[in-house]
């Protein structure tokens, strides 16, 4: 399949006139009708006939200095503006919500003459671990479509590991890239806060929210990173913090002087054994390469879920006020349990008499998480953590216990308090088949040093190439 | 599994009339367990002592973020395409309920 190269393969391709963007349209469409079906990975497919239109059009414009995603098939999770397109949100609190204008991280895109074929099925507003809180049918795995593909970015996720998209923008608020990149085998990076444009992306809570790259490969997620990185005077909070050329630094990296950290509070009580022992392997893989491991202790981490089932539903319940079915959409009797929960945790930690309790401890624990990232940054350059607790659910669990939901994100509501970039990707998969993948996390705008660690581990593992069977079949 | 924090069914009435979310009474019964676990969650957090720390509300590492104070066309929408996704619009503007009843 072209669907199996890395954008940087594509990109050569389509120069050299091996194959055209129209090819890879045709093939994106075949996938999607075969595949699709059985996963539920989009909401929005745009019509192939206005998408082979562009592709045509971008063929005849490719030259030698196109951008590498000039002519490539994205995918939007479903939470991005996208003028005279449905944004949904997967709630119906949106429906028919067309938008009237492009968030920046679209318009970059387009900007670079990459193509738009979908916007996907999400965890309505972002709030969810399973891909379940959606009013358009929860995703399934393709790696086993008994089971979820994890949430939030679910969609992008699955169709990313189907072959269905060369990449996707997903958005992470707690481990909502890196949790579908990880039950989907696929690369996704949760990005420094500030380094990609929030505008017009539909805020979950707006201190923690982070625009990133989902692809198959950590080179694909560079590539697409200096794509969309950057100031923009639209989002006050993006960071003016210079842009690498993240792909062409990949290689810059000594591993012997470069140590990672694994913090022991992560590989305790909780984890899988299957997911422990792949992570484990990983840590001895990259130990192999030249770097250097070294145990370290985190202990604020045990308070990860607590400071950020403060914060999040209390950021949440402010940015879903707007939402009154005056301006666009249906009123806020369509909200879904899940999201109503949620609304309510933060309205009561928010409310009179509780805000120093509830929401003001919350945010000095974050400070405190801060510290805790600080210290552990002084004795390693980068963390190494599973990224979930155990492989994706079967279809139904987390709903018949929403609880346990909250549970998932454990190992990936730390950092976006704090607001340290993590990449997560491939690294084993259960006796059943099942993906496992782990996270990288850095000091601020470190994106390349995690990116080449990544790489390294990449270049001597191939985790990352094995594909679903439901498309060898297909 | 039961709950050391309790919501009564005032509590989640009242939590769900601040939210301005509908909820029925059959909810209402579901939310004082669900709204309880969630907050025993959190409220293992107290156990940090957070004496003299100060609070984080953002990581930007930035201070006083400035633009011209300049109308930008490129982010204008016209009347036509403002309205357009609103259900009800009388004469060029969005039609709201009231909020004051009528003597």
């Amino acid at each position: 399949m072209l669907l199996d190269k890395t954008i940087a393969e594509l990109a050569k391709g389509l120069r050299n006139k091996e194959f055209t963007s129209v090819d890879l349209i045709e093939e994106c469409y075949q996938t999607i009708n075969q595949v699709n079906p059985k996963i539920n990975a989009f909401i929005t497919l745009i019509k192939k006939p206005d998408v082979l239109k562009i592709a045509l059009q971008r063929d005849a414009q490719r030259t030698s200095s196109s951008s590498p995603l000039h002519g490539l098939p994205f995918i939007l999770k479903d939470t991005y503006n996208t003028k005279g397109i449905l944004t949904s949100a997967a709630s119906h609190v949106l429906n028919g919500h067309i938008s009237q204008y492009n968030a920046t991280v679209y318009q970059k895109l387009l900007d670079a003459g990459a193509i738009l074929i979908g916007k996907m099925n999400m965890d309505a507003w972002g709030h969810g671990a399973t891909n379940e809180n959606t009013d358009y049918k929860p995703v399934k795995n393709p790696y086993d479509t008994s089971r979820v593909a994890g949430g939030s970015s679910g969609g992008n996720a699955a169709a990313i590991a189907a072959r269905m998209a060369v990449f996707g923008i997903g958005e992470d608020t707690g481990g909502s890239i890196r949790n579908p990149a990880s039950w989907n085998n696929i690369t996704g990076l949760k990005v420094t806060y500030g380094r990609v444009s929030r505008y017009g992306c539909i805020a979950y809570a707006s201190s923690f929210d982070t625009v990133g790259p989902m692809g198959k490969t950590v080179e694909d997620c560079a590539l697409v990173l200096e794509t969309i990185a950057g100031k923009d005077p639209y989002d006050a909070t993006n960071s003016p913090h210079p842009v690498p050329p993240y792909f062409e630094e990949l290689l810059n990296i000594s591993s012997k002087d470069t140590v990672i950290g694994l913090p022991k509070e992560c590989f305790s009580e909780g984890l899988d054994l299957e997911i422990k022992k792949s992570t484990e392997v990983a840590a001895k893989e990259l130990e192999s390469l030249g770097f250097r491991i070294k145990e370290i202790s985190m202990p604020m981490l045990t308070y990860g879920l607590a400071v950020y089932y403060l914060i999040a539903p209390s950021e949440t319940s402010s940015n879903l006020g707007r939402y009154d079915g005056i301006r666009y959409g249906l009123g806020r009797e369509y909200f879904t349990p899940e999201t109503r929960r949620r609304i309510m945790v933060g309205t009561y930690a928010l409310s009179a008499g509780y805000y120093d309790a509830y929401y003001k401890k919350a945010q000095q624990g974050r400070t405190l998480f801060i510290k805790e990232y600080e210290k552990a940054f002084t004795q390693c350059d980068v963390l190494l953590m599973p990224v979930t607790p155990h492989p994706p659910t079967r279809l139904g669990k987390a709903v018949d216990d929403p609880m346990q939901n909250l549970l998932i994100d454990v190992y990936t509501v730390t950092q976006n308090p704090v607001g340290v970039p993590s990449l997560a990707l491939p690294c084993g998969f259960t006796a059943t088949g099942l993906p496992i993948g782990m996270q990288l996390v850095g000091k601020m705008f470190t994106e390349s040093l995690l990116f080449q660690v990544g790489h390294a581990y990449q270049q001597v593992t191939d985790w990352h190439k094995r594909k679903p069977n439901l498309i060898e079949a297909a | 599994m039961k709950n050391k924090t309790t919501f009564s069914a005032a509590d989640v009435h009242h939590i769900a009339q601040l939210a301005n979310i509908p909820v029925t009474e059959a909810e209402e019964k579901k939310l004082e367990t669900e709204l309880g676990f969630i907050i025993d969650l959190v409220n293992q957090l107290q156990e940090v002592d957070t004496t003299g720390v100060e609070p984080t509300h953002q990581v930007t590492g930035q201070i006083n973020v400035f633009r011209e104070d300049e109308v930008d066309e490129e982010r204008m929408l016209v009347q036509e395409e403002a309205l357009r996704n609103a259900k009800n619009t009388h004469d060029g503007y969005f039609v709201v309920d009231a909020i004051f009843e009528e003597e």
